[in-house]
């Protein structure tokens, strides 16, 4: 095998292709990235930890094709070292020579045969723009828990239905759902599954921002189930996590008797002044009043602090605590002009929407819902 | 019980000169032993233990058993070799808490700079109450007489310049006794020690300075910060080099709440089953959950233990999203983190549920689940709960339990 590659394409895909392998591996060469040389001048690499497969092909000059299995963490952090020149990759016996301008560096190869064999990807089942499904992930896994207990919430529901893709998560202490549309391949296409908010937020990253197309594939019932994203070149497959999802939009109120509308930005600066007096896990207080919003936190010998801003209110006064956290990851997500709060009664949680006047309509597109903390 | 090493030197007076000694440390001393004394005076002057009947550790000894070299924490049943004609006391938690409650009521009367640190110790502050109540030694003496006349058990007290010295003036105190370290002699009193007392010395440091030679707090103040930062890495070494010249710079913070609340057990026999565990750790989830809620406090962060049968002992904790008092919260983080433990293939022969990070419940917490919120019975779990603590106060804790919550 003797390839030629120019040393900013081997490294973006070498990182990326690397990216996800695990720290302590399984089986020795899940540790590795596997090199393939294509006669055809494409050079492929792939990564799997049984779990998540990564595969990228990037061009590149090959005088000999071939295959081999190197150590990614250590490809990885040689190609981002090398100074911007080509790289000339040989594989003499059972070494790697990987010459870059005076740099040589020899890479001890591990068995290929030993590799398993990379799921492959499952069929097209629809497209959508990379930067949509971006936002649309951004969203909704700010609510998806980091927790492992409940591995069930770490993941993030799809329900496909002809052009409408709807993503959920929850931690159990706030819910976000986006609705979205796609191109599907057949217009009667429907699916439900559940996806890591992990893998999705890596898709996001490193497919979505490219800003062109994102092919998935989702394959379910066959055995395997699997989902693929593809674009760019880079394609990533990842196991669907497994269990039955609660059943979390009935938690949405049917209707809210009171509602406020708020301007986002000086509303997260807000809350992101008066909770530096909020202690580790102590609340924020939001009093809504005709015209205005009070925020406060901070009680009795602690440190205190509030602030005023202009407010819509439509219906009865109200006033409510959370945790300052889980407020801005609603505010932050909305990213629209203006927030419309929905309330039913302090208790109850309550939902956040994006609008884009004060006295506009709200768009549901993007829901997020939270407890409020109640007074004890 | 103080298990610090004690040097025969030290134990002497150090002179009179009170000025700038305004922490005390109050140590009781064999507390959960002296709590059985006090109620069954007939045991006095014999050796007795409180643990656990079968395979469990020595909570507590009095000081005829000591004699005989049975320590706390040590297994009961190399406690009963060492000591067989010894009295064996299980333990009664509830007595031993309102004993320490009453006490530590008691040292709030004398300041409320109190810094409670366990069921039977606290440092105290008593710059401010010097006026009102004397010198250091005077509150300390009032305080022992107090505490015997009113508890009968004693206490004994140490008072130094900060707390670290305190704290060694108590345990050179013991039994029931004081210890006054003039700020003038507090160097002279730290070099009579060896390193082994110093706070924060383990048997690894130990064994790191013994290879430079360094057995003694003397040796150790005389060695300079870089060879010593060298030997036992640089945060350690500096803070050694600290406590060797007699330096602690951390204030007396009152606080008065339990920083942890645990439950452990020893099975009978060393058990394989993860089941048998498993619902070991239901158990213990729920008796920690119980003393949260009847405490008032919630707990951040959810730890556990695991001790094998070869007595390896392994710890776990994970941070909550909301601090909690709820038995099936508490159960459910840590049953995955005993999953999570490598028993190299043993069997288990102790586990131990504890909520740390404690808060109080109040302000602070309150966060429901979306569930809980959207029910319209309420906080369901919780309240569950709460109906198991009302069951319990009337027909003993036996009475009822919780079931395990499926995956």
């Amino acid at each position: 095998m003797k390839f030629t590659v120019e040393r900013d394409v081997l490294a973006e895909a070498v990182t990326w292709t690397a990216r996800t392998l695990p720290t302590r591996p399984p089986a020795p060469v899940l540790a590795g990235v596997r090199m393939e040389a294509d006669a055809s001048g494409i050079l492929n690499l792939a990564s799997f930890d049984y779990e998540t497969s990564a595969r990228s092909e990037v061009p590149a000059e090959v005088a000999e094709p071939g295959t081999v299995l190197v150590s990614g963490r250590l490809l990885a952090e040689i190609s981002r070292a090398l100074p911007n020149k080509p790289v000339d990759v040989t594989l003499e016996g059972s070494k790697v020579v990987l010459t870059c301008g005076t740099s040589r560096f020899t890479l001890l190869t591990m068995p290929v045969d030993e590799y398993p064999t990379l799921p492959s990807m499952p069929d097209l089942s629809g497209t959508v723009p990379g930067e949509v499904l971006a936002a649309a992930i951004a969203q909704v896994t700010v609510a998806a828990s980091r927790d492992d207990t409940l591995p069930l919430l770490t993941g993030v529901r799809v329900e496909i239905d002809g052009e409408k893709i709807t993503l959920l998560a929850t931690d159990r202490y706030r819910l976000a759902l986006r609705e979205l549309t796609w191109t599907p391949t057949s217009p009667g296409f429907s699916s439900v599954a559940l996806i890591r908010a992990r893998t999705l937020n890596d898709v996001a990253r490193s497919l979505g921002a490219s800003g062109g197309p994102v092919n998935i594939g989702l394959s379910t019932g066959a055995g395997m189930d699997l989902v693929g994203f593809e674009a760019g070149g880079r394609r990533t497959t990842s196991q669907l996590v497994d269990g039955d999802y609660p059943p979390v939009r009935r938690l949405f109120a049917d209707s809210s008797p009171i509602h406020a509308v708020v301007a986002s930005a000086p509303l997260i600066d807000a809350v992101k002044r008066v909770s530096l007096v909020a202690e580790r896990n102590t609340s924020i207080r939001l009093s809504f009043t005709e015209g205005q919003v009070v925020l406060d936190a901070g009680a009795g010998d602690d440190a205190q602090a509030s602030e005023a801003l202009e407010a819509v209110l439509k219906g009865e006064d109200i006033s409510l605590a959370f945790n300052p956290q889980f407020l801005l990851d609603g505010l932050g997500a909305l990213n629209t002009d203006f927030v419309r709060l929905s309330f039913s009664h302090p208790k109850k949680p309550v939902e956040f929407t994006g609008q884009d006047s004060l006295d506009g309509e709200d768009d549901s597109s993007y829901r997020y819902l939270v407890v409020p903390i109640r007074f004890a | 019980m103080s298990r610090g090493p004690r040097a025969v030197g030290a134990h002497r007076d150090w002179g009179d000169d009170e000025s700038g000694c305004a922490v005390l440390h109050i140590d009781m001393d064999a507390f959960f032993a002296s709590c059985e004394l006090a109620r069954r005076p007939e045991l006095r002057g014999r050796p007795v233990i409180v643990g656990g009947r079968d395979r469990g550790v020595v909570l507590a000894a009095t000081y005829e058993a000591r004699a005989f070299g049975v320590r706390s924490a040590m297994p009961m049943t190399r406690a009963r070799v060492l000591c067989p004609q010894a009295v064996v006391v299980p333990p009664d938690h509830h007595l031993y808490h309102d004993v320490s409650r009453s006490v530590m009521e008691l040292l709030g009367q004398v300041t409320p700079i109190v810094e409670q640190i366990s069921v039977d110790e606290a440092f105290l502050d008593v710059s401010g109450a010097r006026r009102r109540l004397g010198a250091p030694t005077a509150i300390g003496a009032a305080l022992r007489e107090r505490i015997r006349a009113e508890h009968g058990v004693t206490a004994s007290v140490g008072i130094a310049k900060n707390k670290f010295v305190a704290k060694l003036a108590s345990t050179h105190a013991k039994p029931d006794g004081m210890m006054l370290v003039p700020v003038a002699a507090t160097i002279d009193f730290l070099h009579t020690l060896p390193v082994g007392a110093l706070w924060g010395v383990g048997e690894r440091t130990e064994e790191a300075l013994a290879r430079w030679g360094i057995t003694t707090v003397e040796q150790l103040a005389g060695t300079d910060l870089l060879s010593l930062q060298s030997a036992v890495g640089s945060v350690t070494g500096a803070h050694l080099h600290d406590l060797a010249w007699g330096r602690d710079p951390r204030p007396v913070v009152p606080g008065r709440e339990e920083r942890s609340i645990g439950a452990e057990t020893t099975f009978a026999t060393d058990q394989h089953d993860a089941r048998v565990v498993e619902r070991r750790v239901l158990e213990l989830a729920d008796r920690v959950a119980a003393r949260m809620r009847q405490q008032g406090v919630v707990a951040r962060t959810v730890a556990v233990k695991v001790r094998t049968s070869d007595f390896r002992t392994l710890s776990r904790s994970r941070t909550l999203s909301a601090p909690t008092d709820v038995a099936r919260e508490v159960f459910l983080v840590a049953r995955e983190l005993v999953a999570g433990v490598d028993l190299r293939g043993l069997p288990v022969r102790l586990v131990g549920v504890r909520g740390e990070n404690l808060q109080r419940r109040e302000g602070s917490v309150g966060q429901l689940t979306l569930e809980e919120a959207s029910d319209p019975r309420g906080e369901s779990q919780r309240e569950a709960e709460l109906a198991l603590d009302a069951v319990r106060e009337r027909f003993g804790r036996a009475a009822i339990g919780l079931g395990a919550p499926t995956r």
